[in-house]
């Protein structure tokens, strides 16, 4: 075997009932390698990942680890003991203790612990990967992408050879991920092996080596990262040529309609508790526009104040030039506003209730509390939208916790649009997805608002807010700073305004 | 027989209370045949009546039955449990002793209809719920601890209202709630749980309680951005279980036509939490089936009823009652339970296995 290799994935084969996760897959990695996994929601990236680390167990093929042939690796403590560890999306560290202890935690045989030996060694580590935190600093007051670099040094200190980062980058903002991608170098650098999952394109071409693509839990191949585009990279994902990632705004007509200038909502001197500047806001029949910014720039903010998610502390709010007063959700709703949340697990989904009370949910609570949808009418209306926007759910019984990211988000989008708002909040719809799902809802909203409804979309990633908006709102530590139409939405243009000083 | 099935029954949320309920049953069908006569017999003035073990587990379950609907909705709006429903049962039987005889412990006559001192007694409950209930949404209280202040204070509370005396109601008409209706051979209690079960079911049926109050106890911000008001929801469960509470005090205080303030419905919040926990409820709150908690609730009373036939003393009841729930509960834990599934897989397939070996 080659003195490079480090892992081996042979013919991995795992069966869940009615589903083939994955399919006879391979999977290569060497020392000092930063390796991506890609592949679609449900593609068997997650389910590849848990083999891995003893979540699940195999039902066939073989692993083999450095020189150790056929290795088994039966719980996440002995994947872990021989050298496998794993960052996940959600910090799974402890927030109330400090840094040294959540490197720490858990691992000592002693039951005496020398504090101050244990502070001065995470010290030591810290200052060798270049993380920005004190040892005796409690974690929660360290930002997102430092308590996910303490996450990775407690990885690395645990004499790790492969490290699992599963999408470690969604909720950090560039200069976060800038500072990831350095310390992922540096480990690089040690040899340490890195199996990168992510749906940021952009990112595997910046940092990684080599791409695996998984479809449909089958392997598709594996790629130097020199040999396959981006666009083939999607081609291959998706199974088939894509040429419409680039231009969709084309395909759909814009709304014509003669009431096309009329403002359905208007917003002024608008302030909420959560700390943003107040802010005017409209937006026209059929319009789509955006609010972009950095992240923290108070963006969720400004459309959680319109819908009345935060208390809301002054401002005049105007539906069709009436003036109407929105000061919590159900108001929103009233007036025909929907807002499809930031953070789809905290804000989204009602975990244990199945697809179809999760769709019916916003339209029941607007038909109100004594007259309950018959579970007939809810059952038609969960199939409409199962259909409508192609969610993949084994029935609308299924707890909406077992679906895959993209197909919860796609049920959270259901749930609006069965309300037929006349105004659509998405948040971040796109956060966290697939690529294909992802153009699926941008064309989704151009095309509702050729029907006439008012789309605010923000998105993390530009690219996405300049293929569907045709205004921009752009923000800055939580102000309004400037609005963008027409020939200056452009990337530059975007960036020098977040920037300011011009 | 398909492996499916099987899975599909015992990974039922009714499987434990069933199972436990028949496993109940066979015990006392093995050591006294006799435990499921029913015989119709006559009482002290004369009227017929059901007598026998099963119908002292309907007869005294009623109660619990009727407190585990409450104590569902509470924990799975909020997550938490109210550990004060034994003494609000007794601050409830209190008031409504004072309305019926006034300030005389010993009247002639009632000093009110009956109704009235019943709704008066569910005002008091529901009150009492308002106050628990408004402690845990409002002022965002852990429940177990807001409901501490009323299981602290509310014996005491109950023996105030009544100057710490102990009215005897005269009406024979108040025993009927508690005992039997002349004429009718089945205990009343039973046609009261009915009643409440039918309300329960009704309201379920017609109104939002169930998807409100199970969204609200899974995911409390996302309600909110539905547009539900968690506050309002978890606040509107808790004076739901104190109306629960007002109708269980009338039963109790009709069985005896009077009340002692330190012994009445004691230990019963314990009883009624086990019942939606026996039910396979989750005490985190979220997901509820309301006929696994009445289920829970008789599967505890025939629990009960069989350790008295076994003579068990009942300072010693407790602790038999103990060792009978760890079993229960560590059979309903998902662990064990999926232990156990794939242990009964293994058996199928190597049985299988076997057979086709044999051909």
């Amino acid at each position: 075997m080659d003195n490079n290799r480090i892992l081996e994935m042979r013919g991995i084969n795992k069966s869940f009932p009615g589903v083939k996760a994955l399919q006879n897959v391979d999977f290569t990695l060497n020392k000092g390698e930063i390796h991506a996994l890609m592949g679609e929601n449900g593609a068997g990236k997650s389910t590849l990942i848990k083999v891995l680390t003893g979540v699940y167990s195999k039902d066939s093929g073989t692993i083999n680890l450095g020189d150790k042939n056929n290795v088994s690796i039966r719980s996440p403590q002995s994947a872990q003991n021989l050298g496998i560890s794993t960052v996940y999306q959600e910090i799974t560290l402890c927030p109330n203790l400090t840094v040294a202890e959540n490197i720490y935690i858990g691992r000592g045989s002693s039951q005496i612990t020398n504090w101050k030996k244990m502070n001065t060694d995470a010290d030591k580590l810290l200052q060798k990967l270049d993380i920005p935190a004190r040892a005796t600093q409690q974690l929660a007051s360290c930002s997102i992408a430092v308590q996910q670099m303490v996450a990775i040094a407690r990885a690395v200190d645990m004499d790790c050879k492969v490290l699992i980062l599963d999408e470690p980058t969604s909720s950090l903002d560039e200069q976060e991920v800038e500072k990831l991608f350095g310390l992922m170098r540096d480990l690089k650098a040690l040899g340490v092996g890195i199996i990168f999952v992510t749906h940021f394109l952009d990112q595997v071409y910046e940092v990684c080596d080599k791409i695996t693509v998984l479809r449909d839990g089958q392997f598709v191949g594996e790629y130097e990262i020199k040999d396959l585009p981006r666009v083939k990279l999607v081609a291959t994902m998706l199974g088939k040529e894509m040429d419409d990632l680039s231009d969709i705004k084309g395909e759909q007509g814009t709304y014509s309609g003669e009431n096309k200038d009329e403002r359905v909502f208007e917003a002024k001197e608008l302030q909420s508790d959560a700390g943003i500047k107040p802010f005017d806001f409209y937006i026209k029949k059929g319009e789509v526009n955006g609010f972009t910014g950095l992240l923290g720039s108070g963006r969720s903010e400004c459309v959680r104040a319109i819908f009345g998610a935060d208390r809301v502390l002054k401002g005049k709010v105007k539906m069709h030039g009436k003036e109407v007063k929105i000061s919590k959700p159900l108001d929103a709703m009233k007036n025909g506003i929907a807002y499809l949340p930031e953070d789809r697990k905290v804000d989204g989904i009602i975990g244990d209730l199945s697809v179809r009370d999760n769709i019916i949910m916003a339209l029941q609570v607007l038909k109100g509390f004594f007259r309950p949808f018959s579970k007939k009418q809810a059952e038609a209306f969960a199939d409409e939208y199962i259909k409508k926007l192609n969610i993949k759910t084994a029935s609308s019984d299924t707890p909406i916790k077992s679906l895959s990211g993209g197909n919860q988000q796609k049920v959270i989008l259901a749930r609006w649009l069965l309300m037929h708002p006349e105004y659509l909040i998405l948040d971040e719809p796109t956060r966290g997805i697939d690529v294909g799902t992802k153009v699926d809802i941008q064309k989704l909203v151009l095309e509702l608002a050729s029907e006439g409804m008012s789309v605010t979309f923000i998105s993390s990633e530009t690219d996405e807010m300049l293929r569907t908006c045709s205004r921009l709102v752009v923000m800055r530590d939580r102000k309004v700073v400037g609005e963008l139409t027409g020939d200056d939405l452009t990337q530059s243009k975007i960036m020098s305004t977040i920037a300011g000083g011009e | 027989m398909g492996k499916s099935m099987i899975k599909k029954i015992t990974g039922h949320q009714m499987f434990i209370p069933i199972m436990a309920l028949l496993l109940l049953a066979v015990v006392n069908l093995i050591v006294d045949p006799g435990f499921f006569k029913v015989t119709l017999g006559t009482n002290n003035s004369g009227d017929p009546v059901l007598s026998g073990s099963l119908i002292t587990i309907l007869d005294y379950g009623s109660e619990l039955a009727i407190l585990a609907i409450g104590m569902t909705l509470v924990t799975a709006a909020s997550g938490g449990q109210d550990i004060s429903v034994g003494a609000t049962i007794a601050i409830a039987g209190s008031a409504m002793l004072r309305v019926l005889c006034g300030t005389n412990t010993r009247p002639e006559t009632i000093q009110a209809p009956i109704i009235v001192a019943f709704l008066v007694a569910c005002v008091v409950g529901m009150l009492c719920g308002a106050f628990n209930g408004a402690l845990v949404s409002i002022f965002k209280i852990q429940p177990m601890i807001a409901t501490l202040i009323l299981f602290t204070a509310g014996r005491s509370i109950a023996a105030w209202i009544n100057n710490n005396e102990l009215p005897i109601v005269p009406d024979p008409k108040f025993k009927y709630f508690g005992g039997f209706i002349p004429g009718i051979p089945i205990p009343t209690t039973v046609f009261i749980v009915i009643a409440c079960i039918i309300v329960i079911v009704l309201v379920l049926k017609f109104t939002n309680l169930g998807l409100y109050t199970q969204a609200v106890g899974i995911n409390e911000s996302s309600s909110k951005l539905n547009g539900i008001n968690p506050t309002f929801i978890k606040f509107l469960t808790f004076v739901i279980l104190g109306l629960c509470v007002a109708v269980a005090a009338l039963i109790k205080v009709s069985r005896i036509s009077t009340i002692n303030y330190s012994v009445i419905a004691k230990d019963i919040e314990m009883d009624a939490i086990l019942a939606v926990a026996l039910g396979g409820n989750a005490l985190s709150g979220g997901k509820f089936n309301m006929w696994s908690s009445i289920l829970g609730a008789y599967v505890i009373q025939f629990l009960t009823t069989t350790l008295y036939k076994f003579n068990v003393q009942s300072d010693a009841l407790s602790a038999y009652k103990a060792v009978v729930v760890i079993l229960l509960v560590i059979f309903s834990a998902p662990a064990v339970r999926t232990y156990f599934s794939g242990l009964f897989a293994k058996i199928s397939a190597s049985g299988k296995g076997r057979k086709e070996a044999a051909k």
